[in-house]
């Protein structure tokens, strides 16, 4: 830190020649600045309102050229036929929809059932080449699931996993686990082990300690942590559509993505869909938006 | 090694709160605590990933086919020789080292001008952040889908916007030379805010007396960035670099729902070849051997990435 002031503050006087005319300068600069801003993101969110604005047109509208922006009819339509069939029955995708909270719900769970025990252990404990094992265990998740697929194929074939809720819920704990175990180890590490220490100088054991002191403290870090799997698990494609055949147990995303499949598409129903699909995501990660750095990271990255 | 040390040492300790035995049953059970806690995960992971990969590696060396079935066997190295020598795959290499340097580059250099653009505004900050994440937690099903729909050449509102501006009509998705630089925009579309939100962690650590001391100075704006601003964040954005590059090595579900490959082979990047050799071609062998050889590179990567995460950690 030292050196870069140094470094800093030693040619500084040298640079620079015209402080006078900085303010004026400087107030233009703000108003571009400001202007750049808001271009990049009308660019970025663009995508997002026009998708809003498709679900809620009628089928005459979505396919008007020029498009329209502003002057056509607001219909809920297509959000009904999301969840409604023709026939008054519930559409397949909306029990795609189902099996999606299933599979990510239960996979959330099963993955912070495995991953905060190990987490604390990696944290308190001295383990045997720690880094390798957490290095190892972070390499997993990096694999490319089109290759990890296909032997995963194989073994479900042979074993009747194939095509099962079961089965893709363990591959998503499987999948949730290390970034589980790195997240937590973060927050774990937070809490000063002394907390521990203390209670076991009360005469509670290990287990005790942890259980009655440090778990309570973990909660927040807990509940970030699962809305991350959640949201991994709920929006995963490639396991979902390799690895299921029926519609009964076919989740959302493959569901979603079969909506384009045929000759001619229904792109408001595509919208509306995806609109569904995607509003609990974006809820949840406001909520643990200041948990996001390491969120995307993996756990890896903490600020 | 450890062991004189802690022997030296616990009695002490132990002799002051607990009776020694009590003492040594802890440390016993601080033991069996850890493989309690530890190995279910581990075991999960073993199965899940690890015997998958072997299983991936045994049939790499042989000939067998899912749907063919009866057994497999041994080719040995038939199948690497095959894949490495193919142009086929030389092709699809290249693909998607385009696609990775195209995407990541792009995706750093926005991502990173917004971050610094953001860290210059006190006000509306939390919002602007806000509003900007939108599109990274999407499912790539989702985006796949909007940008089909927008990009289509002849309702997409894409085209539509370029005809009222009196540009001409573009295939985006349909045209050999257009696909790609359409799955690079699309790609940079929906991860430029990852980039942007750890540059922008980066750049609010950067300690505000350094840019107060050279402003004192009087050092110019530029100077203040490349001696102060850059080498501060420069370690964090290498990682997110590495992180995305491994992400988009490894792409397949846009790749998927915008192009499936096309037109012709232009967007076939490798995960997407190796689906093609796997569940439409059914040679197994040869598309065990294809993962395990993309396996290798993303482990290179992934070395890097953990390389500069350790030395970010240890600063």
């Amino acid at each position: 830190m030292a050196v870069s002031v140094d470094e800093a503050v030693s040619p500084g006087p040298v640079r620079d020649h015209r402080p006078p005319g900085r303010r004026s300068t400087g107030r233009g600069r703000v108003v571009i600045e400001v202007a750049v801003l808001a271009v990049l993101a009308a660019v970025m969110l663009f995508p997002v309102l026009w998708m809003i604005e498709t679900s809620i047109k009628e089928n005459r509208d979505v396919y008007a050229i020029p498009a329209k922006f502003f002057d056509f009819t607001v219909t809920l339509d297509h959000f009904k036929d999301v969840f409604v069939a023709s026939d008054g029955g519930p559409t397949t995708l909306s029990g795609a929809f189902l099996n999606s909270v299933i599979v990510a719900g239960v996979s959330t769970v099963l993955a912070t059932v495995l991953g905060v025990p190990a987490a604390w252990a990696y944290s308190r404990f001295s383990v045997k080449a720690k880094k390798d094992q957490l290095f190892f265990i972070l390499s997993t998740r990096f694999m490319p699931p089109v290759v990890v697929v296909i032997p995963i194929f194989l073994m479900y074939r042979q074993v009747g996993l194939f095509d099962t809720k079961l089965g893709l819920i363990l591959i998503y704990t499987a999948f949730n686990v290390p970034f589980t175990i790195w997240m937590m180890k973060g927050f774990v590490d937070e809490v000063p082990a002394e907390y521990e220490d203390a209670a076991m100088l009360d005469g509670y054991t290990r287990l005790q300690a942890f259980w009655k002191f440090t778990l309570p403290l973990l909660l927040p870090g807990i509940a970030a942590t699962a809305v991350f799997a959640l949201i991994f698990s709920w929006n995963e494609f490639v396991f979902a559509i390799f690895l299921t055949s029926s519609d009964a147990v076919r989740t959302a995303p493959p569901a979603i993505a079969g909506l384009i499949g045929g000759t001619t598409v229904d792109w408001g129903l595509v919208a509306a869909a995806s609109i569904v699909f995607a509003l609990p995501v974006l809820v949840f990660s406001y909520l643990v938006r200041k948990h996001l750095v390491a969120g995307v990271t993996l756990g890896a990255v903490r600020r | 090694m450890s062991d004189p040390v802690s022997l030296t040492d616990q009695p002490v300790q132990e002799a002051s709160t607990t009776p020694p035995a009590p003492g040594r049953s802890r440390h016993l059970s601080d033991r069996l605590l850890t493989v309690a806690f530890i190995s279910p995960a581990l075991l999960l992971l073993l199965a899940m990933s690890v015997f998958p990969l072997l299983w991936a590696l045994y049939l790499s060396f042989t000939d067998y086919s899912a749907t063919r079935g009866g057994p497999a066997t041994f080719v040995w190295f038939e199948n690497f020789t095959a894949i490495l020598t193919s142009a086929q795959v030389h092709l699809r290499a290249f693909t998607t080292l385009l696609y990775v340097v195209g995407a990541v580059t792009l995706q750093t250099v926005l991502g990173f001008s917004i971050a610094y653009l953001i860290s210059r505004r006190v006000r509306g900050r939390g919002v602007l952040t806000t509003l900007f994440l939108v599109p990274m937690m999407l499912s790539p099903v989702v985006v796949g889908l909007f940008w089909r729909f927008m990009l289509d050449a002849q309702f997409g509102v894409i085209n539509s916007m370029l005809g009222s501006i009196g540009l001409g009509q573009v295939e985006w998705l349909t045209k050999q030379n257009t696909a790609l630089i359409s799955l690079i925009v699309v790609d940079t579309w929906q991860w430029t805010p990852f980039i942007m939100l750890i540059a922008l962690a980066g750049l609010t650590a950067v300690p505000k007396y350094l840019y107060e001391a050279a402003s004192i100075d009087r050092a110019s704006e530029w100077f203040r960035f490349r001696t102060i601003t850059l080498p501060l964040v420069w370690p964090l954005l290498l990682i997110a670099v590495l992180f995305r590059a491994i992400e988009a090595f490894r792409l397949f579900d846009l790749v998927y729902i915008l192009t499936s490959g096309g037109p012709g082979v232009s967007t076939e990047t490798l995960s997407f070849h190796v689906y093609k050799v796997a569940f439409l071609g059914f040679n197994t062998g040869t598309a065990s051997a294809y993962g395990i050889l993309m396996v290798l590179i993303v482990i290179v990567l992934a070395q890097l990435y953990m390389r500069y995460l350790n030395k970010l950690k240890e600063d």
